[in-house]
């Protein structure tokens, strides 16, 4: 019987990882497999903690929020800290180093890159680190296709804002291939 | 008299906005969002509300949907405002509903008893969080079951829907607006955090294929009309304000024309009115979800966003070859208690895992005449958290 795949994106408020999430739901919808997209997230609209469950399966999804993750995105350390306990034994783990400097269990499948810091300096502002690490974690698991990614950017953000979402994408896209070359 | 230049109002710009054709295949749609669409769909052209999370996006896209479509929406000063509005507007003829979560019920619950006592029709929708008080806005609880029904003071039968998806969600609103217009009365549709805010895959049916029921109105000439007319078997016709019928509305208790009254029997009458047509239409408004209890030995009974734990949790069990099943309500009130019953009868062990300290069990124990306590097994949490498949599967291993 296969399981959902299992999906946590973490950090704080204000990052867009709601909006990754429905981003990586809408990915997988364009590719007609059952999708949940589940969030918890403090009162506070900046700041406090965030995370966005997405469970991607052929089959129907009874439960919908993520408990052992198969893919883990941690944008802070305190995210890190909070979740990775429930990271799947041969589970994928991806830190953005900018905030987290120490994780507790290590795994094989551990991709640490200073998401924030190279965002804001190739394009400026860090406000499309969201799409840049989540681009990063759809070129390395492999989870959906780039293009439904990208379709699924295009239909999700304010058409003024596309283009440099997408090149957020492309940039994400372009680390996984260098990392570790 | 020296002319005084009087400043001319400046036109208000009217922006004229084509309605967003829905996109009605397949695609990602949260729960409140099918909430929504399910009211227009349903044909419900009036909203007043104050916003409050978890349920801000069902006032959110009906306040830019409403007026596009000839409609109304109203953001008014608090919800007792709310209630009182959306049940003048149904008075006038329109098809009302409002959205609000905890803290907005309790104010609600005066109005909502007006509504019924007055049986006209329209649509509460509770998207629950953890209560009491404030308690925590975006974080699932299941503790206003009990409230649904028995918050408003006096007897009142109620109608309580409770979706456990996205596309159910849709479903039961316009189910929702249907029963409210056929029994006259204030549906409530009760929700859980995680539904309203859940995206999933849905393809809504197409608007030609969606049963909508409407109030019945009157044929018959305008003094012989009696607003409470008791020879309709409960569910009479109802005019509008401005239809050349004379009624009078009332939050006493009234006659059949619906003036104040304190005879006995005219007490009576109404009293019995209001609960035979919820009473003796029980099949046409009990909804439940049977799944694998033909040969099950242990039973969960769970609702809303706990089913959906519940259904993760029987499929595990299955495969452990544990014989197991779900019992789930989609009306919660009137209770199901013809479903409940043959449940209880036909298992050994019933399991109730719900978010709050314990409410639809008491139901359960109400129908349990022939069975020890033990064989009735709360699962209880009211701290914001889900119940996990994980927590259901251990205890029915356990009971095994």
């Amino acid at each position: 019987m296969s399981r959902a795949t299992e999906i946590r994106l973490s950090g704080s408020g204000g990052q867009g990882l709601i909006l990754a999430g429905i981003i990586l739901a809408n990915a997988a919808v364009h590719e007609k497999r059952r999708v949940t997209q589940t969030q918890s997230y403090g009162p506070e609209s900046r700041g406090g903690y965030s995370r966005a469950d997405v469970l991607i399966s052929d089959r129907e999804i009874f439960f919908p929020e993520a408990t052992q993750f198969d893919i883990l995105l941690a944008l802070t350390q305190e995210a890190c800290d909070k979740y990775i306990f429930d990271l799947r034994e041969k589970g994928t783990l991806i830190v953005d180093t900018t905030s987290v400097k120490n994780i507790s269990v290590m795994s094989e499948h551990v991709f640490e890159v200073p998401f924030t810091e190279i965002v804001s300096e190739k394009l400026g502002s860090p406000i499309t680190t969201n799409i840049c690490s989540l681009a990063f974690l759809v070129k390395c698991t492999g989870i959906v296709k780039e293009e439904s990614l990208a379709q699924a950017i295009r239909e999700s953000v304010k058409p003024a804002f596309v283009d440099l979402n997408l090149k957020a994408m492309q940039l994400g896209f372009e680390l996984a291939e260098n990392y570790r070359k | 008299m020296a002319s005084k230049t009087t400043k001319k109002a400046k036109p208000v710009e009217t922006i004229k906005e084509e309605p967003i054709e829905i996109r009605r295949q397949m695609r990602l749609m949260q729960g409140n969002e099918a909430v929504a669409i399910g009211a227009l769909d349903a044909g419900v052209n009036f909203f007043a509300g104050y916003p409050i999370t978890p349920s801000t996006e069902i006032a959110e896209i009906l306040a830019y949907e409403l007026p596009k479509r000839g409609g109304v929406f109203i953001q008014m000063e608090d919800e007792i405002a709310s209630i009182s509005a959306i049940t003048g507007a149904s008075l006038a003829g329109a098809k009302s509903l409002t959205a609000t979560s905890g803290p907005g019920f309790s104010l609600m619950q005066e109005g909502i008893g007006y509504a019924k006592i007055t049986e006209t029709p329209c649509v509460v929708v509770n998207v629950q969080r953890v209560g009491p008080s404030t308690g925590m806005p975006t974080s699932p609880a299941q503790g206003d079951i009990m409230q649904s029904k028995w918050g408003s003071h006096g007897d009142s039968p109620a109608i309580v829907l409770y979706p456990d998806s996205v596309k159910e969600s849709y479903e039961l609103t316009i189910r929702a607006v249907n029963l409210a217009e056929k029994y006259r009365t204030c549906v409530i549709l009760l929700m859980d955090e995680v539904i309203g805010h859940m995206r999933e895959a849905v393809a809504l049916p197409d608007v030609a294929n969606i049963r909508i029921i409407s109030r019945i109105k009157p044929t018959i000439p305008p003094n012989w009309y009696k607003h409470y007319d008791e020879n309709q078997k409960y569910l009479s016709p109802l005019a509008s304000f401005g239809d050349g019928y004379r009624f009078n509305v009332t939050g006493l208790t009234h006659d059949q024309l619906g003036f104040p009254t304190n005879k006995k029997v005219e007490a009576h009458d109404m009293m019995e009115r209001l609960r035979k047509k919820i009473s003796y239409n029980i099949r046409d408004l009990v909804q439940i979800e049977s799944r694998d209890m033909e040969d099950a030995k242990i039973a969960i009974f769970a609702a809303g966003i706990t089913a959906r734990s519940a259904k993760s949790a029987v499929a595990a069990a299955r495969a452990e070859g544990i014989p197991v099943g779900l019992l789930r309500p989609l009306t919660i009130w009137p209770f199901p208690d013809d479903a409940v019953r043959k449940m209880l009868r036909n298992v050994d062990i019933v399991i109730v895992p719900e978010l709050n300290q314990g409410q639809l069990i008491q139901e359960l124990k109400r129908l349990t005449k022939d069975k020890a306590d033990g064989d009735l097994i709360p699962i209880q949490r009211a701290d914001g958290a889900l119940i996990t498949p994980l927590d259901i599967l251990r205890v029915i291993r356990e009971v095994h």
